[in-house]
């Protein structure tokens, strides 16, 4: 068969949905499309976890502590599934990671803003967990059997990590004016980035054709950014909060809300490397990689050793 | 205003420098942990079902694979039994047969209940 009638057919089994797998044909930039995809969503979930992090230990009582801290080993998990999906398409685990370590592979821009109050944990999990639930949602259909499958799981868990956002955010909202106050200021520092992480405006992204046509992506970045805004534009009034952004307003011929501008020189900012936290979230990556040498060490040496007692044992 | 990057992969993530991919592992790490082998995870969801397949991770022995993908894969009560393979010894079909494979079993309709018409007398056959 010629390579152009294998694309053929394999363009005609994604029109049919038929899910691609592993071992199926697939042409070589569908796979180098997922590869980085993939990777780089994983990533994001591994990323994702520092922000966070960083109020684990500081959570205002006992039971927050713990639901934070499984949110937040939710999030470990997810980069797992997702790196090996990755792995389906024959590339390695360590150069997956080597490349997030040397600064060649991206992660979502988000995570490089900090979180200065408790509330900023309320606010990353309505918004950005929000936000991120929407693009994967839309995943769960991806045409990479692997890749949905993992989504699936994944789309699981996080209607948890949305809902014990918002319960933050709304304890807070029932507060003193001072937790009020924090309450606003986190949706207000938030609010931007999070449509931020949908991407740049369709007129703007050129791979997203080719992704639509073989169904890696099933949505815009226009339609899911509007899908969020009408979603959250509803749930702030049950916070008695408001959304940071004045043109905001129903348009009952469109059936959605109109939003303003987006600032999108702060966005090419931070995805260029100079957000508030870039260098401090590679890093952290970095040295957590780099003190777990010796747990990675331990436990080979470990197996090495049971391996042999069980020789002996059967000799 | 720089637009010079125009793709976009995961959400807000652009295609600058990102990773080639494709490439063989080049690793600072020891071999000791580039040697850690691919499991893949099959877990009973309830007693009485089937082992599914869940999904893979690394781990250095069958011991360890059997406690992470406890950690991974059973973090809600997924499963009551996990079983772990090495994903080198699972030996699968080629999807390019498919065709001829599987084609043995199309024509023979009649291993379907609902290639036999009775008459409406014979009830619940
Ligand atoms: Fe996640
Ligand atoms: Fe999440």
């Amino acid at each position: 068969m010629q390579s152009h009638q294998f694309e053929n057919r394999f363009q005609q089994k994604i029109d049919a949905e038929t899910k691609i797998e592993p071992k199926d044909w697939m042409p070589d930039a569908y796979r180098k499309t997922l590869i980085r995809q993939i990777s780089q969503h994983a990533h994001s979930e591994i990323v994702g976890m520092l922000p966070e992090g960083n109020w684990i230990s500081r959570a205002p009582s006992l039971k927050r502590k713990a639901i934070l801290l499984a949110k937040v080993q939710d999030e470990a998990g997810h980069g797992l599934y997702l790196y090996s999906a990755c792995e389906t398409l024959g590339i390695a685990r360590e150069e997956t990671i080597n490349d997030l370590h040397s600064g060649k592979a991206k992660y979502s821009s988000i995570f490089n803003y900090p979180t200065l109050t408790w509330a900023d944990i309320g606010a990353i999990g309505w918004l950005v967990d929000g936000a991120a639930i929407l693009n994967q949602v839309m995943l769960c259909r991806t045409s990479y059997g692997p890749y949905a499958r993992a989504m699936v799981r994944i789309c699981k868990e996080e209607s948890f990590h949305q809902r014990q956002g918002f319960d933050i955010l709304l304890t807070l909202s029932n507060g003193t004016e001072a937790q009020k106050t924090m309450c606003q200021d986190a949706i207000n520092r938030w609010w931007w980035p999070s449509l931020m992480m949908f991407g740049p405006k369709d007129s703007e992204s050129t791979n997203s054709d080719q992704s639509m046509k073989w169904k890696i992506k099933r949505k815009t970045n226009d339609e899911l950014r509007q899908q969020f805004v009408d979603m959250c534009a509803e749930q702030v009034k049950v916070l008695n909060m408001v959304l940071p952004d004045k043109d905001l307003q129903w348009n009952a011929a469109r059936q959605h809300y109109d939003f303003g501008g987006i600032d999108w020189n702060e966005f090419w900012n931070v995805v260029k490397g100079n957000g508030p936290c870039n260098k401090e979230r590679l890093a952290a990556r970095r040295k957590a990689h780099d003190d777990g040498a010796w747990v990675r060490e331990a436990a080979a040496a470990y197996a090495a050793k049971r391996a042999n007692k069980q020789e002996i044992k059967a000799a | 205003m720089q637009q010079f990057i125009r793709k976009f992969y995961y959400g807000d993530i652009p295609d600058d420098i990102s990773g080639e991919g494709l490439k063989p592992a080049q690793t600072g790490e020891s071999a000791e942990e580039a040697s850690w082998p691919l499991w893949e995870v099959f877990i009973r969801s309830k007693q009485g079902l089937d082992h599914k397949h869940a999904g893979s991770l690394h781990a250095a022995d069958a011991q360890m694979a059997i406690e992470n993908a406890r950690d991974v894969y059973t973090r809600r009560n997924e499963g009551v039994s996990i079983w772990v393979v090495e994903s080198k010894y699972i030996h699968a079909s080629n999807p390019d047969d498919a065709e001829s494979f599987y084609e043995p079993a199309s024509d023979k309709v009649y291993r379907h209940p609902t290639f036999y018409e009775l008459p409406e007398a014979v009830r619940n056959m």
